[in-house]
């Protein structure tokens, strides 16, 4: 009878194995741990899964065989009327509290070494979820940013978890577990991510209308990929020289509404939305949702709320020039 | 009035539990469908990456309102049907206690889900999950009619669980047959007893949370709110409190029906009845004390977190027990393979899917990358739909005999039970892989670099094939109403009650109430032959309590004063307050001795 | 709800009154999660009026006797109708609900000038969790009035109230003074 999960359930290690192999393909994996924190999770869930399907093959086994075994045939005696046997009870309450003391054990270990205690001398990192993107402030460096956090490989980091509305949760699975992100509250996260790279998230606590847009990216870079862009991000705004589309861009952008609620260093001091000061730098845009084209950013600027919807960033009324100019000045923010 | 009124005044008025268990089944039913429906759409839009099939705003009312609907207006209902059903002819009891409030229940249960759902007319279905998190719903972050629609349903179908908690706690402790000793009680009807204990501890919790919701969205208070002082997070303590229990009000009673259903396929007692339902009752009891492994996320700190990964753990091991004692149940029987019976062993294989994911989310990291996941919706899709529902189908293939006079058809039976075996585990594995490679739930668009979306399509081919097999089970319902094998007092042989009266039983069930003398009455025993089953004819005549207008007329007040809140009318409020009180004075002073 | 009662019970014991156990156990979790919030919350206000500036503590303990008293009461009205004397039982069953009408009186009271010093149900996490949990009860005492003053009326037109019943009213309004005892306890007495 019941081949087809057994198929299935069987081909899940098998599966898992395959994609262990090619993490590149599924960017978001919790399977492909890239940090301490990460491993800490993927060997606790390996054990359980273990354990997991130990009990499956047990217990599916059984099934089987006596749904086979004691077909009603015509003819045979009636079955005894067992009514219970007081050893086989205990035997089965045991063997399962076995088990479970077997995970709950490493389960509590790892608990309190996850707790997000980060070592003195951690990078701190505060995360602020915002309906429907993330800032990123690194306050002993000064830096503002959104939607793509950077890390240097190898040094531990401190992230200090904050909404500035609704509940969201930070979860970048290759570098661990989700923590939920909170008004009323700081959670913490300690990790130490362990290779480079560029690993996706997104928030995964329902936060409303475009709570599926609402994504991330993690890039781990070698320390001295992290120092550049540490470097550059410090630096002021690019100052677009006279008489460019840049420049114009620029002085379209400081007539234009945009300045309500963005900042770009010098220019405006919004808060409300991400920090553009070096928006050029950035892969993506609207909360990892587009590359970071001159097309992209064009439409985005045009029709936030078509392209992400309910976002707070209204239709940008702009002649077409303007709107270019901008684009090219914001492109430029490097 | 009499029992016997016909038409659409009988079923207005009747109090009998066999019509008001009818009526919460094909009520329940339709609410399923429509659950199911907005399932199909929810998968067809995640059938590929990028997909526009619905809006997001359509999405998020869509997802809310398949948790909402599935848990408050079908499987608790669908439950509901059998409890009135079955239980009293169980116990050998001419009715449930209070025959109007049972009634009661059912009217404020149906007003209460076409209030929910007259929200879609309006374009404001409740589109915050059906876990419904502050600070997500307060006004300032939702502020049209959505909530207000969830709120106020959610608290009328509170009020209708309730009614019917007491109402069977009182049927099943005191209304038994002579010699119907506690534990000679029907495991179903245990499992129920269980099950209604749970719904009056539970659902007070939940009234209260949504009591502060509805405070903080019409009077301007800050219970959920941090900018006056408020913790959003009390909210989930409380939605949880009660949340938690309420998964095991969904699935105790499914595990009475396959207690019931493989002893009788496999004509042999129920293996450690005393263990089973003892598990049951500790399983109900530690339900209490777990619900915080939902916040794992939350940031309880490692103190509490270890604490609920432990006693969720614990859980586990009722939990086991039960299956062992149904696999030793099935060993050395004769088994026969009805539709019933493949539905109750198909619970035991997919429950115990579902329970051993169960395990990976109570170990607390481990959660951290699962919850909010798609690996959550594959587990408990594999503990609701492949156990709570599975034990549904096979109660309903078990009793509808009893219920209509007519068995369900075996062949489409089989083809039911297969097509939805196939359709559960494609729609439903490959949600665990889904999860674990990293794709959130409750989005409504995904892109395709997450590399899940085959994973996605096989899902959704998988629910469309349950939406098939249960085109093909309303079939057999439809075509049974004619054509369906005459059932006869007992088509299965079974050992309890009900088997002893005609199908369907008259309106006063047992002719004479029978004495009970063993656990397995109608069965041959050590110790006792088979119970003679009561005369068809009653040696004496039986009297039948007339029906009532009241319950109806009771039950429409809430949902009146409901529209007076969504529309801030006070006068509307005031108008269904009074139909209430009036209802209910009508109701007291109204004679309704047969 | 006759029907049941004329029932054998396998319990010995009368559904209507078994049921209303129940119901007593599903309203302290009701209480219980109310009163929970207000601990819970407690000294978590971000702005004024605070407890300890507006509890009336001598106020309220009349305001506790009085109920107390009414439940003395209400067990002299039981007493009398389960000996079927008609004439104390209307007497002591609107004694009762009198006690009842006068302890909501001294909420209305109370209420009104906590709104007048500015204490609203939107002023602070107190104002809300407190008229919330108060108003909760003073709704059960409000209930429980009619239902006494139901009993009266049957009585001035001469038809006694069965004993069950009035047992069954005693019960709740018994319970509705035990709530509030832990009320007064834990929301004016422990600040």
């Amino acid at each position: 009878m019941p081949r087809s999960w057994k198929t299935l359930l069987g081909l899940a290690p098998v599966a898992a194995g395959l994609i262990g192999c090619r993490a590149e393909q599924f960017p978001q994996s919790t399977l492909h741990p890239r940090s301490d924190f990460a491993w800490a999770i993927q060997d606790l869930f390996t054990g359980i899964f273990w354990w997991a399907v130990v009990v499956f093959v047990v217990v599916e086994g059984i099934l089987l065989y006596a749904v086979f075994r004691y077909r009603a045939r015509p003819g045979a005696p009636p079955p005894r009327p067992v009514h219970g046997h007081t050893l086989l009870e205990i035997a089965w309450t045991l063997a399962p509290a076995l088990v479970l003391v077997l995970i709950a054990v490493p389960t509590i270990r790892t608990i309190f070494h996850t707790a997000g205690k980060a070592p003195p001398g951690a990078l701190r990192v505060e995360v602020v979820g915002h309906q429907w993107w993330w800032e990123f402030r690194y306050p002993e460096l000064g830096i503002v940013t959104a939607n793509e956090l950077h890390l240097p490989v190898g040094r531990p980091v401190a992230l200090e978890l904050t909404s500035a509305d609704v509940i969201h949760s930070f979860w970048a699975p290759a570098l661990g577990g989700k923590r939920d992100v909170i008004l009323s509250r700081t959670n913490r996260i300690a990790l130490t991510a362990d290779s480079e790279g560029v690993y996706l998230g997104q928030c995964a606590e329902f936060c409303g209308a475009s709570h599926a847009n609402m994504r991330l990216r993690v890039v781990v870079q070698s320390d001295s990929g992290f120092a550049a862009w540490v470097a550059a991000q410090r630096a002021g705004p690019v100052a677009p020289a006279p008489g460019t589309l840049e420049e114009r861009g620029r002085q379209a952008y400081a007539r234009s509404a945009c300045i309500a609620c963005h900042t770009v260093q010098g220019v405006s001091a919004g808060r409300v939305g991400p920090d553009l000061t070096h928006l050029g730098s950035r892969q993506t845009i609207a909360s990892g949702l587009f590359a970071n084209t001159p097309e992209n950013l064009a439409r985005w600027i045009e029709d936030a709320p078509a392209l992400k919807p309910g976002s707070l960033m209204p239709k940008m009324v702009l002649t077409p020039e303007d709107r270019d100019a901008i684009v090219a000045y914001l492109r430029s923010l490097r | 009035m009499s029992a016997s009124a016909t038409g659409l005044r009988g079923w207005l008025t009747t109090t009998d539990h066999k019509r008001i268990g009818l009526l919460y089944f094909w009520t329940a039913l339709g609410f399923f469908l429509a659950g199911g429906l907005e399932a199909l759409i929810i998968r067809a839009q995640l059938a590929g990456p990028n997909r526009t099939v619905v809006s997001a705003e359509a999405f998020n009312q869509l997802f809310t309102m398949h948790g909402t609907t599935m848990v408050f207006l079908a499987l608790m209902p669908l439950t509901a049907a059998l409890f009135n059903y079955i239980v009293p002819l169980q116990i050998g009891a001419r009715d449930v206690a209070f025959p109007r409030l049972n009634a009661f229940s059912y009217w404020v249960f149906l007003l209460g889900g076409l209030f929910m759902n007259a929200s879609f007319l309006l374009g404001a279905a409740p589109d915050a999950g059906w876990f419904g998190y502050a600070n997500l719903t307060s006004k300032q972050y939702s502020p049209g009619l959505s909530i207000d629609f969830w709120l106020l349903g959610l608290q009328i179908l509170g009020i209708a669980s309730l009614a019917a908690g007491f109402n069977f706690i009182v049927t099943i402790l005191n209304l038994r047959a002579p010699g119907m000793k506690m534990m000679r009680l029907p495991a179903f009807t245990w499992m129920t007893l269980v099950t209604q204990f749970l719904v009056i501890t539970a659902f007070p919790v939940i009234t209260v949370a949504l009591v502060f919701l509805m405070f903080d969205r019409f009077f301007g208070t800050s219970f959920y709110i941090p900018a006056g002082g408020g913790d959003p997070v009390l909210w989930q303590h409380l939605f949880w409190l009660f949340g938690h229990p309420e998964v095991y009000i969904l699935i105790l009673p499914a595990m009475g029906i396959v207690s019931e259903v493989l002893p009788t396929f496999a004509r042999k007692p129920l293996f450690g009845y005393t263990v089973v339902v003892y598990s049951g009752v500790l399983i109900g009891f530690m339900g209490w004390g777990v619900w915080s492994h939902h916040m794992f996320s939350t940031g309880l700190g490692p103190v509490a977190d270890s604490f609920f990964s432990a006693a969720t753990m614990l859980i586990a091991i009722p939990t086991g027990v039960k299956i062992f004692n149904w696999l030793a149940t099935l060993w050395g029987g004769q088994i026969r393979f009805t539709t019933a019976l493949l539905f109750a062993v198909g619970f035991i294989a997919m429950f115990t899917i579902g329970g051993l994911s169960g395990v990976s989310h109570a170990s607390a990291p481990a959660d951290l990358q699962q919850t909010d996941t798609y690996y959550v919706v594959a587990h408990i899709h594999y503990v609701l739909f492949g156990g709570t529902i599975f034990g549904l189908f096979a109660g309903m293939y078990y009793w509808w005999p009893k219920m209509t006079g007519r068995r369900l058809d075996e062949r489409l039976g089989k083809w039911h039970f297969w097509l939805t075996f196939l359709g559960m585990n494609l729609a439903f594995f490959p949600m665990h892989l889904i999860g674990l490679l990293g794709m959130p739930r409750r989005i409504y668009t995904y892109g395709p670099e997450l590399g899940v979306s085959t994973l996605n399509l096989v899902s959704t081919v998988g629910a469309f094939t349950i939406g098939l097999a249960t085109l093909v089970f309303l079939y057999n319902l439809w075509r049974t109403r004619r054509r369906g094998a005459p059932a006869g007092n007992d088509p299965w042989g079974g050992a309890t009650l009900e088997w002893s009266v005609s199908s369907p039983p008259p309106p006063y069930n047992f002719s004479v109430i029978p004495t009970v003398q063993s656990r397995l009455p109608r069965w041959h025993t050590e110790h006792h032959g088979p119970m003679p089953d009561p005369p068809e004819v009653p040696p004496a005549p039986v009297p039948v309590p007339g029906g009532s207008w009241w319950p109806l007329i009771t039950a429409l007040g809430l949902p009146i004063m409901a529209t007076g809140a969504i529309a801030h009318a006070l006068a509307v409020v005031f108008l269904g307050a009074a139909v209430l009180v009036v209802g209910i004075y009508r109701w007291a002073y109204e004679p309704f001795e047969a | 709800m006759t029907h049941a009662a004329a029932h054998h019970t396998s319990m010995g014991l009368d559904s209507r009154k078994m049921a209303f156990w129940a119901f007593i156990g599903s309203e302290c979790l009701l209480f219980g999660s109310l009163i929970s919030t207000y601990l819970v919350y407690k000294g978590k206000s971000l702005v004024g009026p605070y407890p300890h500036e507006i509890l009336n503590i001598p106020f309220t303990s009349f305001s506790t006797f009085d109920l107390l008293a009414s439940s003395l009461i209400m067990v002299l009205a039981l007493a009398a109708v389960q000996r079927g004397d008609v004439r104390w039982a209307k007497i002591w069953l609107f004694g009762t609900a009198f006690l009842g009408l006068v302890f909501l009186g001294g909420q209305v009271y109370e209420f009104s000038s906590f709104v007048h010093e500015g204490l609203k149900i939107d002023t602070n996490l107190f104002g809300a969790t407190f008229y919330v949990l108060t108003g909760t009860h003073g709704a059960h005492v409000t209930v429980g009035v009619i239902w006494l003053l139901t009993h009266w009326v049957q009585t001035l037109r001469g038809k006694m109230p069965t004993p069950m019943t009035v047992e069954i009213t005693g019960l709740y309004w018994h319970f509705v003074d035990v709530v509030w005892i832990v009320i007064f306890t834990l929301v004016y007495l422990i600040q």
